[in-house]
């Protein structure tokens, strides 16, 4: 199953008010690294579904929340925890890697 | 462990790679080629319009160029897996190599083609600020630094393509180059003079990144004076080189002060028997999308003598 999109309408339900972790990947259709990790996302997603959300914010449709979060280069991944950014992670990395730095989430 | 041991394993991505799948599925050799879990299609993925590789008269797309190579190394057979390889033994007459799931493969020849990554320009805020003003793809991250004032660091044509591109969206790009000319092909600088939103920093390094969250700009020192000076930017492209991948297969294929593969004078042959090199990895002169491509043939072409050779003396060991 593909990630949820998320916008600016609705990524303070999505994400802000989330009783779970989110992730949320901040992405476009011409970033060849975001394509490159897009994969990788949804297998993390389907297998810690219990544990954490992953939804995708498309940056050039939605340029308010990008800005709000200072997005400058993408793919970035940004983990909150009650609203608030617990993580940062740019660019894109092997799933091993990037399971690596998600591990204080997944339990 | 898998149980056959296969004829060839190919380990990368980029024009050599899938060049050198093409031509060792052609020849039913039933290549297996590690593309690489976020890396597949290589250094072209992250670029726009590729003018320069012949066939392509308008030229095209540096990612629609790599589907076109993928998807023709599938047609005739390769086996193509998007996945790392983590570590590998190449010393004896089977080769192993591991998998990011932790498979182990076999083969009795093994094309590296690992390519290059980007060279980091060794500052101390480079890392902190990576994703937030400082970046190593125009064509991934150039739209967030619209009608703003960006630098692009290094002269060669990836440098100059990178800030002309850039100019689609900022409001001024300067190219800061060591030296006082460019190293770029004369067609891309000549569009680049041309550019009333590019300038230039001549003679000029960076030597700190400043800025907390984001990028707010950059110290300069003139490589001639010594002098010092600021430069308000908000973006940082770097586009200094490259440099092999080579972390995989250091220890046991012999490498050249820089850390490019040698392999034996006209030839794609390393220091391993069985074991061939190409592309980026090797390729410290010309460094273009169609010279790794031919010596990816060439590599394949090397591998394919190899196991005939092989066969001739011995039976098979499949």
């Amino acid at each position: 199953m593909a990630p949820k999109e998320t916008t600016d309408a609705t990524f303070q339900a999505d994400v802000l008010q989330s009783s779970k972790p989110v992730l949320v990947d901040f992405w476009a259709p011409w970033c060849g690294p975001c394509k490159a990790v897009a994969p990788i996302l949804e297998e993390i997603a389907a297998e810690n579904a219990d544990k954490i959300d992953v939804v995708k914010l498309n940056t050039d449709d939605n340029p308010a929340t990008s800005a709000k979060y200072g997005i400058t280069g993408i793919p970035t991944l940004n983990v909150y925890v009650d609203g608030e950014v617990v993580k940062t992670v740019v660019g894109a990395l092997p799933k091993p890697k990037l399971l690596k730095e998600l591990e204080p989430f997944l339990g | 462990m898998s149980d056959t041991i296969r004829n060839v394993i190919i380990i990368g991505s980029g024009p050599a790679g899938y060049t050198a799948a093409v031509y060792a599925a052609r020849a039913n050799l039933a290549p297996l080629v590690f593309e690489g879990s976020v890396t597949a299609g290589g250094a072209l993925m992250n670029t726009t319009e590729v003018e320069n590789f012949p066939g392509f008269r308008d030229g095209i797309m540096g990612p629609d160029l790599m589907e076109e190579m993928r998807v023709q190394a599938e047609r005739f057979g390769a086996e193509l897996v998007r996945d790392d390889i983590t570590s590998v033994d190449l010393t004896g007459p089977v080769k192993t190599v591991t998998d990011g799931s932790g498979t182990t493969h076999r083969a009795r020849a093994v094309i590296l083609a690992m390519g290059s990554a980007y060279r980091e320009l060794g500052l101390p805020d480079e890392q902190r600020l990576s994703g937030h003003g400082v970046s190593w793809c125009a064509t991934c991250d150039g739209a967030f630094f619209r009608d703003q004032d960006i630098a692009v660091v290094g002269g060669g044509d990836s440098a100059i393509e990178e800030a002309t591109f850039l100019t689609r969206f900022a409001r001024s790009v300067t190219i800061v180059h060591r030296r006082d000319e460019l190293r770029a092909s004369k067609i891309m600088a000549d569009r680049a003079f041309g550019n009333d939103k590019i300038r230039f920093a001549w003679n000029s390094q960076v030597t700190a990144i400043h800025g907390d969250p984001k990028v707010t700009g950059v110290t300069l020192t003139d490589t001639v004076t010594g002098e010092t000076r600021e430069l308000d930017v908000t973006g940082v492209f770097v586009a200094i080189g490259h440099l092999p991948r080579n972390e995989l297969i250091v220890g046991q294929v012999d490498t050249d002060d820089e850390g490019y593969v040698l392999v034996q004078q006209g030839s794609t042959a390393t220091n391993l028997e069985g074991v061939f090199a190409c592309g980026d990895l090797v390729d410290h002169t010309y460094r273009q999308a169609i010279t790794a491509a031919g010596s990816g043939c060439a590599a394949s072409l090397d591998a394919e003598r190899f196991l005939a050779r092989l066969d001739a003396t011995a039976p098979a060991a499949v």
